[in-house]
């Protein structure tokens, strides 16, 4: 069942039961964050630890190899920014 | 049927057995322990086809058996005072996630100082936990409601889970005569267990979800609504039973409440004593009854109106066996009295406390009761705060 986006008690399965796998892309977290990962692709090793490391699988990887944050469900968490081993991910204030 | 002389708690644990539970997930406490060991005791007998699952605390009984129920395991658990204390947290959770999940819960003090005896602070504490919860007052009920306890949460239309309340060591710790069933005297009662969502591979589905502030208050609204319209399914469970069995159960409980100046309210075994107590009582003069708060949650607002509000009855004395402390004390007298508040022919509410953490109450104190109200009425006051009956002071 795709719930609307702000239902009625009587329309929710009881529980708040989700029974629509894999739902939760429709919920967008980016908007969360302050702060952004952004990828110094000069200094990328392509290793993928913060592919490995992120929390919300936000990090996809292109096709050539590098792996991108997708700012639509990164919370800007910064734990990639910690764990890459090249130091090429900087935190940055996110402008409006 | 055949009526056999049984310990009360072995009894609770066939009624289990005969509804063929499918996970029993709990931890030993008095004195609700009997209850468990003897679960334990058919499922490694062979004579139960169960899943037991030996927890480390009471914190994973209750969320094994909600996992369980959610899985679509017809699921029972069983505790006392400080065990569920312990599982506050998920009992919470059981009913807000819709896990039909049944609880036996021999009543006990709740510590501190340490007490394994009876009363009902334990059940009490939980009051608002979003359970169907429901008084037992000897072992036959005990046996007879945790049965169609199964009944009753699993319907669809309720999913909610239920708590058997009958008095620690008063009732587990007594050989009763019971009726009991056999298997194929209630095969078509109890329908199987079918959770419309439950856990399944093939049809995936998530449970207990983060609400943010836009769907908590819906949510919330949704569960009250639940457990509201849980009356309709009760009523008509116990209707079933009484008319393939011949034993009626409902929400409010009278005894000579028709003609009583005053009535005791009462919930669990205190009910039968003070019934004996009225019995003496009538031969002596006094036009005095008993009203027993069967049904705790939901509240049975009309039902109480209906048997408090007729005219007869001049006073109400409500029984309490536990204590809100800084509040009014009494929990159920605040509960009746607030219920009664816009009735226009309602009785004068005055509030005791007894039988805390163990204590009898005794003949001459029931009376006492009863001689509270009385003079209340005389007095034309309702008292200002609960009267601790036996107290030393």
């Amino acid at each position: 069942m795709r719930l609307k986006e702000r239902p009625k008690w009587q329309e929710l399965l009881p529980g708040c039961v989700i029974d629509e796998p894999g739902n939760s892309v429709n919920y967008k977290t980016g908007d969360w964050k302050t702060l952004k990962p952004v990828v110094d692709k000069q200094k990328c090793i392509r290793c993928g630890t913060c592919w490995i490391f992120c929390p919300e699988y936000a990090y996809e990887e292109d096709e050539y190899g590098y792996f991108n944050p997708n700012y639509d469900y990164c919370k800007g968490c910064g734990i990639c920014a910690v764990e890459c081993p090249a130091r090429c991910i900087r935190m940055e204030r996110e402008e409006e | 049927m055949k009526r056999v002389g049984i310990e009360v708690s072995i009894a609770i644990a066939e009624a289990a057995a005969l509804a063929e539970v499918e996970v029993v997930s709990a931890y030993p406490i008095t004195p609700q322990t009997h209850i468990v060991e003897h679960l334990a005791e058919l499922v490694a007998n062979g004579e139960l086809n169960a899943e037991f699952i030996t927890v480390e605390s009471e914190h994973t009984a209750m969320s094994a058996a909600l996992g369980a129920s959610l899985a679509g395991a017809r699921a029972f658990t069983s505790t006392s005072s400080q065990g569920l204390a312990l599982m506050n947290e998920i009992v919470y959770i059981t009913s807000s996630m819709r896990a039909p999940v049944v609880m036996a819960l021999a009543n006990r003090s709740l510590s501190a100082p340490i007490s394994i005896w009876n009363d009902h602070s334990d059940v009490m504490n939980e009051r608002d936990t979003g359970w169907i919860s429901i008084f037992a007052n000897n072992g036959q009920e005990a046996y007879d409601l945790t049965f169609m306890a199964f009944k009753i949460g699993e319907h669809p239309n309720v999913l909610l889970p239920v708590m058997i309340n009958f008095d620690g060591f008063i009732l587990t710790h007594v050989i009763e005569p019971v009726w009991m069933f056999d298997k194929e005297e209630v095969k078509d009662f109890l329908p199987p267990y079918e959770h419309p969502y439950k856990l399944d591979v093939d049809r995936p589905t998530s449970h207990g979800p983060v609400g943010l502030p836009d769907i908590y208050t819906e949510a919330k609204k949704q569960q009250e609504e639940a457990i509201r319209n849980s009356r309709k399914i009760i009523d008509a469970v116990w209707d079933e039973f009484a008319e393939r069995f011949g034993r009626r159960y409902r929400a409010v409980e009278e005894y000579y409440a028709d003609d009583a100046e005053i009535v005791l309210l009462t919930q669990g075994s205190v009910t039968e004593a003070a019934q004996v107590v009225v019995d003496e009582m009538r031969k002596r003069g006094k036009k005095w009854g008993v009203v027993e708060l069967r049904l705790w949650r939901p509240f049975p607002f009309e039902d109480l109106k209906k048997v408090l509000c007729n005219n007869n009855i001049k006073c109400v004395v409500v029984l309490d066996r536990a204590i809100s402390f800084g509040g009014q004390l009494g929990i159920v007298m605040s509960e009746v009295r607030s219920a009664l508040y816009h009735e226009k022919n309602k009785p004068m509410v005055v509030g005791v406390t007894a039988g805390l953490g163990g204590r009898d109450i005794r003949f001459d104190e029931y009376v006492k009761m009863y001689e509270i109200g009385e003079k209340c009425l005389k007095e034309e006051k309702e008292p200002d705060k609960v009267i601790i009956v036996g107290l030393r002071e």
